[in-house]
């Protein structure tokens, strides 16, 4: 497609490099048709494609974005099924975030709306604040009706009735592999899903040691950036994600490392773009680095290979592809694989390429369009009639849970079972004939 | 912008612009008009991005009733109307004017009724091509035309445009699949064309109306045959080291009787992209042809055999069958996409003319010669067995002057195709693209006649303006409206 920068305009980075994006797109429209917000809403603003014209506009005229224009790019739930359909090779991932940034630079949203965002990026990546935030939220849920914004409804809803105790695995250690050192590895234990769900750490860390990891919990390590990043706020997200590469690359360079495991796909996305997100930064090198070493725990199992599985028993399992697994990290195979070798009835639903609605703080922020794509999830799942339901991401997990009765648990929980570990704990109550 | 002229927007209708956005809120939902600048900028070109003119608004209604309502505004209004289906158009039909209404499809996507007995599905026409057959597929059923755009494009405008596919050897084009429509007229009435039913009696005026470019009409629902699926069927791929011989196989595979569903052509440069999005292992060669057979697993084999057979007569530097479905599905991956994926190599125009199959050796050849003529390069992918050609000639679109050497080329490309016996368009229509080449096709009566056609349907010449027919031929049937 035809651009209109300035040399002016180009001199700048970012701009360079969605202009770079922007000229590969020929228009052709096959990402509307795999859009879940497209096929939703019916409109092409709210495409992947329209948007895209959208930026083009914003960031040609250097304009700074009405309303409705945000309100297109908001909606917009970052789950990249586009990049999967594009044959063009668009890297909208990169367009997006560009824009993001460029809108909570240039825009001042309602004050309501300023507030919540800052709330959510105050709260979110810090597991201490969310934890007493997820307390505070159940103090507050008897006052439900009288909140004045879906939104805030939305956190309240999606907030648990429980909240697990601090792992004490989740502290700085290293756990040591059972039987032979295979690999040498990083966990990166997450934010928000510690707060939320401390069994996927645990179960990882089992199965990984169990199959000859080495796993280091290094010091210093805390969110991605992920949550902030999406947001459009970028100098709180390379804050946290600089952290992040400094404490790892302090472990390649000690006892070094063979992977940098990530086991909330939302996470494994933004750390595999590190070496994008800090080009032009004096940390390129060591975040090109640790995006080097990034895997999913199912890509470092499945070049493992799962050892004696078959402790479990053969559930129904309805695999859920996260879509920064499938689309993000294009991670398809490796997690049903691995189910069907532990012993499990694997089956997919339609429109496994379709969001679950979850997408970060989309659920939070778009509760309409979130709640409409979790429906849809939860009815082609529910189809399938499974006893289980496996997803690689928490936030995936915590959206599908709340509209079924049947138990969603983490991927890494299932196959830990089928090699000896604990079942579930999520399966527990259910009963495993859900 | 370039070479092909648009008319001037009518100040009139500028000038009630508001008048005209209030009407259609008055008429519509809320949801349904959009009419920002910011936002309808968004719907200012199709896959044609040479050209571009964001519209004075752009409606988006969920049913028939609501398509005739805002038809009846706009004849009351005298504002010209530009249909568009997923805005998939290579030449343009969905480029709006700054005076009209854009009037897209994409809310029309109900599936009404599927009938197997009698063969036949009822659907709203923005329902896209891909999720029909998917709709069918538990039926054992689905919708022969396949476009490359097929995922995204919508009956609509397979309608508007006639459009093909690669399967379209075997089962027709869109044209021999469409059993009825419901068309809103520019009056805003609606009626029925045609049926479940077969042998419609009296005028072909479902035919009349296939492929007429949004110049008659807008469609809102379709009932479309559907075809068994086939117990089995299988892609072979065949690579040659030349243009011409490939194309030469091509015509002795059509001579021969064997009659594949599909027989695809994809060169040296396309392939190159293709391979990067699909990783289906197409041959490193100057030429492949995919060719697809069906039927029981015998009738394959014997199709399979009679086709290694004519292909070896002519020394293929590969010969190979695809290994298991997934094998299959990567080869199509690619095919499909190619158009897309050519944007990895760079900004390129799409062309869409049909020749005699036995004069495609010719053609290529003369394609090659022109490439260097006019120092632009070109990629060729297309329906082979139907001489359906899609040359894709690339430039860079940021370089100025260069887009207007490749339309000159495209041109040279499209008379070559009517020379040889051929014609401007396979299915992509003429859209604004070969507009002003309709001359070296059809002579001025042809071209009155059918804008008498239009001028019955059509009297005020509102219905997407300013595509199919030259300006000029065109002029005094559009200025007597005027007047």
């Amino acid at each position: 497609m035809q651009t209109n920068f300035t040399p002016e305009q180009l001199a700048d980075p970012a701009t360079a490099r969605s202009n770079e994006i922007l000229r590969s797109c020929v228009h052709c429209g096959f990402c509307t048709a795999t859009c879940p917000t497209y096929k939703l809403l019916g409109d092409e603003l709210d495409s992947p494609r329209g948007r895209i014209y959208l930026i083009k506009d914003m960031l040609e005229n250097n304009r700074v974005p009405d309303g409705k224009t945000v309100a297109h790019i908001d909606r917009c739930l970052s789950c990249l099924s586009c990049m999967t359909t594009c044959p063009s090779g668009v890297h909208y991932m990169h367009l997006v975030d560009h824009a993001r940034e460029y809108i909570e630079r240039t825009y001042r949203r309602p004050f309501a709306e300023r507030v919540l965002r800052w709330l959510l990026a105050k709260i979110l990546p810090y597991p201490g604040r969310f934890r007493l935030a997820l307390r505070g939220a159940g103090l507050a849920r008897p006052l439900r009706r009288l909140m004045p914004d879906a939104r805030l409804r939305a956190m309240l809803d999606m907030a648990p009735r429980a909240i697990p105790p601090v792992s004490p695995n989740d502290a700085p250690q290293v756990f040591p592999a059972q039987g032979p050192r295979r690999r040498r590895v990083a966990l990166l234990i997450g934010c928000a899903q510690r707060a939320l769900n401390t069994d996927i750490n645990d179960a990882t860390i089992r199965l990984l040691r169990r199959h000859g990891c080495e796993v280091v919990i290094p010091k210093g390590i805390g969110c991605c950036g992920a949550l902030t990043h999406h947001m459009g706020r970028t100098g709180e997200s390379h804050a946290m994600a600089a952290a992040n590469i400094r404490a790892v690359v302090a472990e390649i360079d000690g006892g070094g490392l063979d992977a940098v495991v990530l086991n909330t796909s939302g996470c494994g996305t933004t750390v595999k773009d590190y070496g994008h997100m800090f080009r032009n930064d004096p940390l390129a090198g060591d975040a090109a680095r640790v995006a080097a070493l990034a895997k999913d725990v199912t890509e470092v199992m499945a070049e493992l290979g799962l050892r004696d599985a078959g402790h479990a028993e053969p559930l129904r399992v309805g695999y859920h592809s996260a879509c920064s697994l499938q689309h993000g990290q294009q991670v398809r195979a490796a997690p049903k694989e691995l189910l069907a070798q532990a012993g499990f009835m694997v089956l997919e639903p339609r429109d496994s390429h379709i969001c679950c609605g979850s997408a970060g703080t989309y659920n939070l922020m778009q509760p309409e369009i979130s709640g409409q794509l979790k429906a849809r999830k939860v009815e082609t799942l529910e189809a399938l009639e499974p006893q289980v339901i496996s997803a690689g991401n928490i936030g995936c997990m915590m959206q599908i849970g709340s509209g079924t009765g049947v138990p969603v648990v983490h991927t890494v929980e299932l196959l830990d079972w089928a090699t000896g570990g604990p079942q579930p704990h999520g399966l527990a109550g259910a009963g495993a004939g859900g | 912008m370039s070479g092909i002229a648009m008319p001037q927007p009518d100040i009139r209708i500028l000038e009630r612009a508001p008048q005209i956005v209030a009407s259609l809120q008055e008429a519509l939902p809320l949801d349904t008009v959009i009419f920002d600048p910011e936002e309808t900028r968004a719907y200012e070109c199709d896959a044609l991005t040479a050209y571009r003119c964001a519209p004075l608004a752009v409606v988006l209604p969920r049913s028939t009733e609501e398509v005739a309502a805002v038809m009846r505004v706009c004849a009351d209004m005298g504002v010209p109307v530009v249909p568009r289906g997923a805005g998939t158009s290579l030449a343009g039909g969905a480029l709006p004017t700054a005076d009209c209404v854009v009037i897209g499809t994409a809310r029309l996507r109900d599936v009404l009724e599927i009938d197997t007995d009698n063969r036949f599905i009822r659907v709203q026409t923005g329902v896209t091509n891909l999720s029909v057959s998917e709709m069918l597929e538990p039926h054992g059923f689905f919708y022969a035309p396949d476009p490359s755009s097929q995922l995204a494009c919508t009956i609509a405008g397979n309608i508007a445009m006639n459009s093909g596919g690669a399967h379209c050897l075997k089962y027709g084009v869109t044209t021999n699949n469409l059993m009825g429509a419901t068309v809103v007229l520019t009056t805003g009435e609606i009626v029925e064309l045609g049926g479940p039913e077969l042998g419609p009696s009296g005028l072909d005026l479902l035919g009349l109306l296939c492929g007429s470019e949004g110049q008659l009409g807008i469609v809102t629902e379709a009932v479309l045959r559907i075809v068994p699926r086939p117990e089995g069927a299988r892609p072979v791929l065949i690579g040659f080291d030349g243009a011409e011989v490939a194309g030469e196989c091509v015509a002795r595979i059509i001579r021969s009787g064997v009659l594949p569903v599909a027989i695809e052509y994809m060169d040296e440069p396309c392939l190159r992209a293709v391979e990067d999005f699909a990783h289906a292992g197409y041959p490193d060669c100057a030429a492949v042809l995919i060719v697809e057979v069906e039927g029981s697993p015998d009738e394959i084999a014997d199709q399979i055999a009679r086709i290694r057979d004519i292909a070896a007569a002519l020394d293929p530097v590969e010969f190979r069958e695809s290994r298991n479905a997934d094998d299959a599905l990567a080869i199509w991956k690619g095919r499909k996409s190619a158009f897309g994926a050519m944007g990895r190599l760079g900004d390129y125009i799409c062309l869409d003319g049909t020749v005699p199959v036995g004069q495609l050796p010719y053609t290529l050849r003369r394609i090659g010669e022109l490439s260097k003529q006019h120092g632009l390069e070109v990629a060729n992918v297309f329906h082979a067995g139907d001489g359906n050609m899609h040359p894709l000639i690339l430039f860079n679109a940021n370089e100025p002057g260069q887009l207007e050497r490749a339309e000159a080329f495209g041109a040279d490309i499209l008379r070559l195709c009517v020379e040889v016996g051929g014609c401007l368009t396979g299915e992509h229509g003429v859209g604004v693209e070969k507009r002003d080449l309709m001359g070296a096709q059809y002579d001025a009566v042809d071209l009155a006649v059918q804008m008498e056609v239009k001028d019955v349907f059509d009297p005020a010449w509102l219905l997407n303006p300013a595509k199919v027919f030259p300006l000029e031929a065109s002029a005094a049937h559009r200025l007597k409206v005027a007047e």
